[in-house]
């Protein structure tokens, strides 16, 4: 009952900051580690410590963080509060690290239901906070049951059948141990079928990181032809979010040259200027390199110069990236209009500022950013999912690890059962239906 | 006469309760109705089996009967899941029939505060709520402070074989015709359960030759933890193993319409359990299958039947003669004792505490069959607890409950007060989610300290548990001692790996340490990982355990429950809240709402 929860309590997205809180006994067991500044066993209940969450060596964000201690706290036990940077990405990133360091993804109103366990309010207080925020409750919880597309939910039920099949089987021969005409269960029997599972279960994640982009950020270039003001513009970029959070192990293949969060959507920018542009010659190295990053990209931002018409060169980019989600630029209005290109263009000045608002506000729109931060669980049901699943990566890792150390099968059989436990909880199997009665259901997360 | 415990019902459940009070210094009767019978194996020849065998290890800890009885008989005994790891390891035995009762029956004999009585129980006696003694069906009273009903299978029984139905026990014994009436009079729900056995084949008329031969493991083994072994195990009796055949299906599937279970003769027959099901039952449902296996257990080395597991069927006689000539080396079996199904009620487990006594009668106790469950090992497991908590009760001390992370006892009664049943309920190592913990090699450590708190366990062997823990303290000490420069690491470390055994390593010790010791502190190091993982999750169960619910509570009282919950808990009457979590149709909410009104009105 008292294991450690943690939420987002405000909506996630647009805010100038977005608050995390986490509560129970572990709670400050569980935050220290993540936290670069005081050592939060020292410092004293009810105050706010600067400092970074750090995550594997690497600067997650800089925030403020609130420690109270019990009991005089909400919840009547430990609680932090993390202030972070209010990026829907750099959100969940933590929540994604404190769901790995061992905390619980709160239940809908928990914070609240331990309120009232702890004997802080009663019941009729815990109604009148639930009138309060349960306006979008309803729809949060379906759609955190129905999030998941079916196809990925049927990959994960096809995965529970598999192991449970398994797991039965693995039982019988332990129940049975002298039926001989049962198969039995050995180490390098399930080897391989661990090891497709791995694999499948690598391939939703991916998948289901790929189908959220704006959880790592979105993989954005601009491209354009020489001295069209790409620079410029990524310049603007850059200084329009004071934040350039951090940097993203960049694979060799890209060239990060930063991040910014552009109206709660972080964006990896990624930069062209080294491709080798040429005026003459298509068939160069430099230009295969650049096509090979608009394969990639899932933005481009394409610059086009507005004091000139359109060049060889503006056609072919034009051509090679009509079918990507783009936003053409016309840079350069300041000096003379003579571009003739006129479809849905937006028109900027970048060395003047000008027009930089409308490209955030049409990137919000490509992405369809405005349905998801009006829903925002989907975000954070998003992120527990995601934890989940790379925890029952980590627990089929453990099964691996057993079955190279050779460990008896029935050990190893422990760990495939929380595989399919967690994988369970990912698609709701082991609990949704008991919470969906429940009286604290209806509450939102968080407060 | 006047007694402090009345036992009805002298089989395992019965024999285990009665030894317990008895060794607690209270006045016992046991009251049979064959004084032959007692501690009988009605069904199959072996004490064990998988998890079954943890739970005869347990029993053995806590100061009970079971291992070392069946120690002092056995025929045969192995160690199943010798391959797989230290969790599901368990003893299986072939144990003697004849000399099982007879030993028994010596024990219960040389007991002292313990008489044995030949009768048949009809009534118990009620005054207030609590029971004050019994009635015979000879119209005789005996009255007593607290009573333990163990009446195993044969409350009404009726004997099924194809479509006759013969109103008496097993073996032809008489059957308890009034008290189970007399039960649902004073407010108890009943229940119809159904098992059945196989037939039994003349030794002398079976062809060995062709059949495959199972033999005992090649060394020495004890269910008790006294580790006396009273057999040469060089010398163990094998059991045999053969197979039905397409022959055998077919005339199974002929005869279908003939069998008592499959021919429709009765509208209203008792449930079976699904994990022994009769041939017929695994026929018919697994009709791929080409053959199932059998297997030929000696009874007894005093009389010549072979027990052929597996084999359990209503058929007809005729029909039976012709299934066991099917088998292979049984062509020409004489059948000694035909197949087949008894019925016989039992009173719904939701109706007990986890100590087993009664919710609606005080001092009265039940344990075993009549609890709905299967298998000597777990009516011996259940009576043990009964004799306990039943001279607890007489002492106003608190009962001994186990918990799901003490013992397999502690999930099979947890499950039973907490899930009920509909069908004989049989432990299973998948029962259990703490198995790792609930081991063979550590009942002891794990149980014989509470069996001793409660004045059942011998000093003798309280000094033994003692030193064992001392000596396994001291291993622990040692083995950091012993380093390996080459691997920079101690033993304690070094141990973890798979291929190291602590066994190779023994010269390096300062002192000669108990085999039991060397293999905790393997366990211990080998699976630390594992173990630290289930440790863990029963703390929680342990935490949420310590909250307990008053038996005073009303839930009508308590606002905001949701119907079903209300109702279930007024059913089962949880005694904590960690048993409240496991009812179904009970939700996180209602728990919630539960621990707050609990902490409102009795300032827990």
């Amino acid at each position: 009952m008292n294991d450690t929860i943690v939420a987002i309590s405000t909506a996630l997205g647009e805010g100038a900051i977005s608050i995390i809180r986490v509560s129970g006994d572990d709670a400050i067991n569980i935050v220290n580690p993540l936290f670069k500044g005081k050592d939060l066993n020292k410092v004293k209940s009810h105050t706010i410590n600067y400092g970074h969450i750090i995550y594997k060596g690497e600067i997650i964000d800089e925030v403020l963080l609130s420690i109270m201690k019990a009991p005089k706290t909400y919840t009547k036990e430990d609680v932090i509060e993390i202030n972070t940077h209010g990026s829907i990405a750099v959100v969940n990133k933590i929540m994604e690290i404190l769901l790995l360091s061992g905390c619980r993804m709160a239940e809908p109103g928990e914070f609240t239901k331990r309120a009232f366990l702890n004997g802080r309010i009663d019941l009729t207080e815990s109604e009148g906070v639930m009138d309060l925020i349960n306006s979008e409750t309803e729809l949060t919880r379906k759609m955190a049951i129905n999030q998941i597309s079916g196809k990925v939910s049927k990959l994960i039920t096809d995965l529970r059948e598999k192991i449970i099949a398994l797991i039965s089987n693995i039982e019988v021969n332990i129940d049975y141990p002298e039926y001989e005409d049962i198969e039995v269960i050995t180490i390098s029997k399930i080897k391989n079928e661990v090891k497709i599972m791995k694999e499948k279960l690598l391939e939703i994640l991916k998948l289901s990181e790929d189908g959220k982009t704006l959880k790592d950020g979105i993989k954005t270039i601009i491209l354009g032809k020489p001295n069209v003001g790409k620079s410029s513009l990524l310049n603007a970029l850059l200084e329009e979010e004071k934040a350039i959070v951090t940097d993203v192990k960049g694979t060799t293949r890209d060239i990060v040259e930063g991040n910014i969060i552009l109206g709660g959507v972080k964006l990896n920018l990624i930069d062209t200027a080294g491709v080798r542009e040429s005026n003459d010659i298509v068939e160069k190295i430099g230009i295969e390199k650049s096509l090979n990053l608009i394969d990639d990209a899932e933005l481009v931002l394409l610059v086009l110069d507005a004091s000139e018409d359109l060049s060889e060169e503006d056609k072919f980019l034009l051509d090679k990236t009509k079918d990507k989600k783009r936003i053409v630029i016309m840079n350069k209005t300041d000096l003379s209009y003579n571009n003739s290109y006129d479809k849905d263009i937006i028109k900027i000045s970048a060395k003047n500022n000008i027009g930089i608002e409308d490209i955030k506000e049409k990137i919000k729109e490509v992405f369809n950013v405005g349905s998801f931060l009006s829903k925002n669980l989907m975000f954070f049901t998003n992120a527990r999912q995601i934890a989940l699943l790379k925890s029952a990566i980590e627990s089929l890792e453990e099964v691996e690890k057993g079955i190279n150390e050779e460990k008896e099968i029935d050990m190893i059989e422990i760990d495939l059962k929380l595989v399919w436990e967690k994988l369970g909880d990912i698609i709701g199997a082991n609990y949704t239906e008991e919470l969906i009665d429940d009286l604290f259901s209806r509450f939102c997360l968080g407060k | 006469m006047r007694y402090d415990v009345i036992v009805v019902g002298a089989g395992h459940a019965g024999c285990e309760a009665a030894l317990a009070c008895s060794r607690m210094g209270k006045k016992t009767l046991l009251i049979t109705i064959n004084i032959n019978n007692i501690a009988d194996m009605p069904c199959n020849p072996s004490i064990g089996g998988s998890a079954k065998g943890i739970v005869v290890r347990e029993i053995d800890a806590l100061g009970g009967e079971m291992g070392r009885n069946a120690d002092k008989t056995l025929l045969q005994i192995k160690m199943l899941n010798s391959s797989k790891g230290p969790a599901v390891r368990s003893l299986r035995s072939q144990a003697d029939k004849v000399t099982y009762k007879k030993e028994m029956l010596k024990t219960l004999e040389a007991t002292p505060n313990l008489i044995i009585k030949e009768a048949i129980v009809a009534d118990i006696l009620v005054e207030d709520n609590k029971i004050t003694g019994i009635t015979t069906e000879d119209k005789e009273t005996i009255l007593c402070d607290a009573c333990i009903l163990t009446t195993g299978t044969y409350l009404k029984a009726d004997i099924l074989v194809g479509d006759s139905r013969t109103p008496e026990g097993p073996h032809g014994e008489k059957r308890a015709n009034f008290l189970s009436n007399n039960l649902a009079k004073l407010g108890f729900k009943l229940l119809r359960l159904k098992t059945g056995t196989p037939p039994r084949i003349e030794r002398s008329s079976i062809d060995f030759s062709e059949l495959k031969k199972e033999d005992g493991d090649d060394e020495k083994l004890t269910f008790s933890f006294d580790n006396i072994t009273y057999y040469d195990y060089k010398n163990q009796v094998p059991c045999y193993l053969t197979y039905t055949n397409e022959k055998t299906h077919k005339i199974i599937m002929d005869n279908l319409n003939k069998s008592a279970m499959y021919g429709g003769f009765y509208e209203t027959l008792g449930i079976g359990p699904r994990y022994c099901p009769s041939i017929e039952d695994k026929v018919v449902r697994f009709k791929d299958k080409e053959r199932h296996q059998l297997f030929l257990e000696p009874e007894s080395m005093y009389y010549d039947d072979i027990y052929l597991q597996g084999f359990s069927t209503s058929m007809p006689h005729d029909v039976q003669e012709d299934m066991v000539h099917s088998l292979k080396g049984l062509e020409h079996a004489k059948i000694l004792k035909y197949a087949y199904a008894i019925e016989y009620d039992a009173i719904d487990p939701l109706q007990l505490k986890p100590s087993l006594e009664t919710k609606i009668i005080e001092n009265l106790f039940t344990a075993g069959q009549i609890n709905g469950t299967s298998g000597y090992e777990e009516a011996a497991g259940q009576g043990i607890i009964a004799g306990i908590n039943a001279s607890l009760k007489l002492d106003n001390k608190e009962p001994l409950i186990l918990s799901r992370s003490d013992a397999y006892i502690g999930v099979l009664i947890d499950d039973l007060v907490t899930k009920g049943t509909i069908e004989p309920y049989r432990l299973l190592t998948s029962r259990a989610e703490f198995r790792l913990l609930l081991r063979s090699d550590n009942a002891d450590l794990r149980l014989s300290k509470k069996a001793y708190e409660v004045g059942l366990l011998s000093q003798g062997r309280y000094d033994k548990l003692v030193n064992k823990e001392k000596e396994i303290e001291e291993l622990e000490e040692e083995i950091k001692t012993i380093t390996f420069p080459q691997y920079k690491c101690n033993l304690s470390e070094y141990l973890k790996r798979p291929e190291v055994k602590i066994v190779d390593y023994l010269d390096k010790f300062s002192k000669k340490y108990d085999k039991e010791v060397l293999e905790q502190v393997e366990i211990n190091h080998k699976y630390e990982g594992y173990i630290q993982k289930a440790k863990k999750e029963a703390e929680k169960m342990i935490r949420l355990g310590k909250k307990q619910i008053p038996d005073d509570i009303d839930y009508s009282k308590v606002d905001n429950l949701a119907t079903e919950a209300k109702q279930k808990l007024e059913k089962i009457r949880p005694r904590t809240i960690d048993q409240a979590t496991r009812i179904s149709g009970v939700n996180p909410s209602d728990i919630a709402i539960l621990m707050v009104y609990l902490k409102r009105h009795y300032n827990e």
